[in-house]
């Protein structure tokens, strides 16, 4: 649009027109905040009966004889407490009281716990719920867990199927409970994570068994209208297929969005009819032992790191094998040539993601904790117990590296000829 | 096994594709299948192929030759289609039972078309043998059983038991195939066989294996995935400031200070118990 400077007196006779309107909005607006204010504040009750409180009166004196004001509720127990329950509330409740339809996610739960991509899967479920009213997303559990975060992770229903059997691999006698709750329940759809050995194995057991063309390796779905379809990786992840989308999904991580907004019941539900036990055509033997040191660091499950803070580096070595752990280590311990360089944990080494990381002596720098981000438990020894490692530690020992070691392994030794005694 | 009961192991091979340059080599898995097969020793080896016989696929199928064995099998299918489509699982099932194994070997998935891993699931359903995925080795073959050793994530190997006959599906853990040598290659066969029986498909068959709407499958280079974001949900700015700027918060952890170094000891090994990364049977 072009303006002419004829124009221009008309507009700002417009302008002005438009402040004198605005004058009763805001006096309407100071109507509202009024009370806010008053709450907000939690003042004294004013001769009309509103409460007020003085503004000046806010913040403390700080250090310097300065006024600080700290909004974070940091400093001032009532306010951080009521901030508390507002972020606990803040979680709108997601219930459903008779589900007509259900959406089976049979999670890997790697170590008992829900792992990063049956979190995403789980918000896939409620994406694919959300189409259909009354329709309850239910997890299924095998053998025993330590999760507690089900119904923040978007469980509707849980349906935790007990037994030493699931210690192992059982593909069998999963696969015949799922059977039962296919014949059950008919889910509207089954989703596993499209992972290795766990959800990758079972679905794809599934599918045969129910004649389905499950999709593999789906990473997007599209939930048309028209029709649901959804694209996965094929020809070895160098093509994508864009397909309708089938019963049985098989999903990579980072598929969806995992659920941070709604809480859910996780309400437990049990089978009606049980499957008959069935003799097991593969039998597990148990792990066997591999030597740490030939795993290669990014794929460690139990890493023991060593800093600047360890003094004997021999000792460092023994409690890594008596431990069983791959070894890691930080900059400053490689650079100073105790440790090769592909054992350097960090942004400029690997980026590892150990279920525990136990880092003795290492301070905790931004660059060795950025390479620690996806680890689960971290474990820290150390003399000072103001460090960074120490804040981001689910356990901190405070003291002399050598010592504790030392101690560890003695413990660890006794407890393995304990354990051979009664063997 | 008893001596007079030979081992007999089917292969099954498929034509790669070189990740880049696209041009058609042995699938890496289904060597080392192969690999797997020939450090067994003492079995009859039967590598099998279902597929077109050309000029590409020839040199392909070349490259499994030239690892030392001296025929491949391959039966031709009434159409080219899908890895998972009845026909080829039909002349894949026949390869096998014609050659009296007991065990397949092959790889995970194949390299081409949907790679969806499904083929050696449906195969073992349709023999209705069991199947175990992810093998890195077989120690031994006895009576009407193997020992294997599978692949789990982080390095971690497990033992089991599978009784006989079964497919076994290896994991790219497994020992990296031998080079192939061009002499073997040009000297061994590839032997045509067409399917025994003609593959007697009911409409209903096709139906119920949504291959048939296959038709409508579209393929295209794989897209970059797009990379997560860091959702934050901060009602302050001063909060959404302190989240792009994050540096370690307390995370609300055990802190033990001033205890004694055997109980530290203590609470290590119980939580390494808890989270069940110690193994108290380990020898060493
Ligand atoms: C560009 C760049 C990239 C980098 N990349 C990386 C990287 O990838 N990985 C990495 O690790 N670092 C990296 N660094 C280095 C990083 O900044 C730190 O310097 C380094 O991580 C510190 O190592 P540290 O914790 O072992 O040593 P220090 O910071 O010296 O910490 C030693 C710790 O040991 C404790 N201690 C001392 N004596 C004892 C004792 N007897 N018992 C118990 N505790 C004791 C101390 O209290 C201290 O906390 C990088 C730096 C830069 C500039």
């Amino acid at each position: 649009m072009t303006v002419s400077f004829d124009e221009i007196p008309e507009k700002s006779g417009f302008c002005a027109i438009d402040c004198i309107h605005s004058t009763p909005i805001l006096h309407h607006r100071a109507l509202i905040l009024e009370p806010l204010l008053a709450l907000r504040f939690n003042g004294v009750d004013s001769p009309q009966g509103i409460k007020r409180k003085a503004p000046h009166n806010v913040g403390f004196i700080g250090p310097n004889g300065i006024r600080r004001i700290d909004r974070s509720g940091a400093q001032q127990g009532g306010v951080a407490s009521r901030k508390e329950v507002a972020q606990q509330s803040s979680r709108r409740l997601h219930s459903i009281d008779q589900p007509q339809h259900h959406i089976m996610v049979v999670a890997d739960m790697t170590g008992g716990r829900l792992s990063a991509q049956d979190k995403d899967i789980l918000g896939l479920a409620h994406q694919l719920a959300a189409k259909k009213a009354a329709t309850a997303v239910m997890l299924v559990v095998f053998g025993e867990h330590k999760e507690t975060t089900f119904a923040e992770s978007g469980v509707d229903r849980l349906l935790h199927i007990e037994g030493d059997a699931f210690e192992g691999f059982s593909p069998d006698l999963r696969l015949a409970w799922l059977a039962a709750i296919e014949r059950e329940m008919q889910p509207d759809y089954w989703i596993f994570p499209d992972s290795g050995l766990g959800g990758g194995d079972l679905g794809r057991r599934l599918a045969v068994e129910l004649e389905v063309h499950a999709a593999t390796g789906l990473w997007q779905v599209n939930l048309n209208e028209e029709g649901f379809s959804c694209t996965c990786r094929a020809s070895a992840a160098t093509q994508d297929l864009t397909r309708a989308l089938p019963r049985v999904i098989l999903a990579l991580a980072e598929c969806a969005e995992p659920i941070s907004d709604t809480l859910h019941e996780a309400q437990e539900v049990k089978l009606m009819r049980e499957p008959l036990d069935q003799l097991p055509r593969i039998q597990d033997l148990g792990a066997v032992a591999v030597d740490p040191a030939s795993v290669s660091l990014a794929e460690a499950e139990f890493i023991l790191s060593g800093g600047n803070g360890i003094r004997d580096w021999d000792a460092f070595h023994e409690t890594a094998r008596i431990l069983g752990a791959t070894e890691g280590a930080s900059r400053v311990a490689v650079d100073d040539g105790f440790m090769p360089r592909d054992r350097q944990v960090g942004a400029t080494g690997t980026w590892v993601t150990a279920r525990v990381y136990m880092a003795v002596g290492i301070s905790g720098a931004i660059q060795h904790l950025q390479g620690i981000q996806s680890c689960d438990k971290v474990i820290c020894i150390n003399t000072d117990a103001g460090c960074d490692m120490v804040k981001r530690a689910d356990l901190a020992l405070i003291g002399d590296s050598t010592e504790i070691l030392a101690a560890v392994r003695r413990k660890v030794s006794e407890l393995k000829q304990e354990k051979r005694h009664v063997a | 096994m008893s001596l007079n009961q030979p081992i007999r192991v089917a292969v099954l091979l498929s034509v790669g594709q070189h990740p880049v340059t696209a041009r058609p080599r042995r699938a890496d898995q289904d060597a080392r299948a192969l690999e797997l097969a020939l450090q067994l020793g003492n079995v009859e080896i039967t590598p099998l192929h279902v597929g077109l016989m050309n000029e590409q696929n020839e040199a392909a199928l070349r490259s499994y030759l030239g690892m030392g064995i001296r025929q491949i099998r391959l039966i031709e299918p009434k159409a080219i289609s899908l890895q998972e489509s009845p026909d080829i699982l039909f002349s894949l099932e026949q390869g096998v039972r014609d050659s009296g194994a007991n065990i397949v070997l092959c790889g995970s998935r194949a390299e081409t078309g949907e790679s969806s891993g499904l083929v050696p699931y449906l195969l073992a359903k349709k023999l209705g043998w069991p199947i175990v995925s992810g093998l890195v080795s077989i120690e031994k073959i006895e009576q009407g059983s193997a020992t294997l050793l599978q692949a789990l994530p982080r390095g971690q190997r497990r033992k089991l038991k599978v009784s006989l006959p079964a497919v076994l599906t290896v994991d790219p853990a497994a020992a990296t195939a031998r080079q192939s040598a061009f002499g073997p290659a040009q000297r061994g066969s590839i032997k045509t066989h067409s399917p025994s029986t003609s593959p007697n498909l009911s409409d209903a068959d096709l139906q119920k294996s949504s291959a048939s709407d296959s038709v409508l499958w579209q393929f295209q280079p794989a897209k970059k995935r797009p990379k997560r974001l860091k959702i934050i949900k901060a009602t302050s700015a001063r909060d959404r400031f302190k989240a792009a700027a994050a540096k370690a918060d307390a995370s609300g952890g055990k802190v033990l200070q001033g205890v004694s170094a055997d109980d530290a000891a203590n609470e290590i090994i119980k939580l390494l118990l808890e989270e069940g990364v110690l193994n108290l049977d380990s020898r060493l």
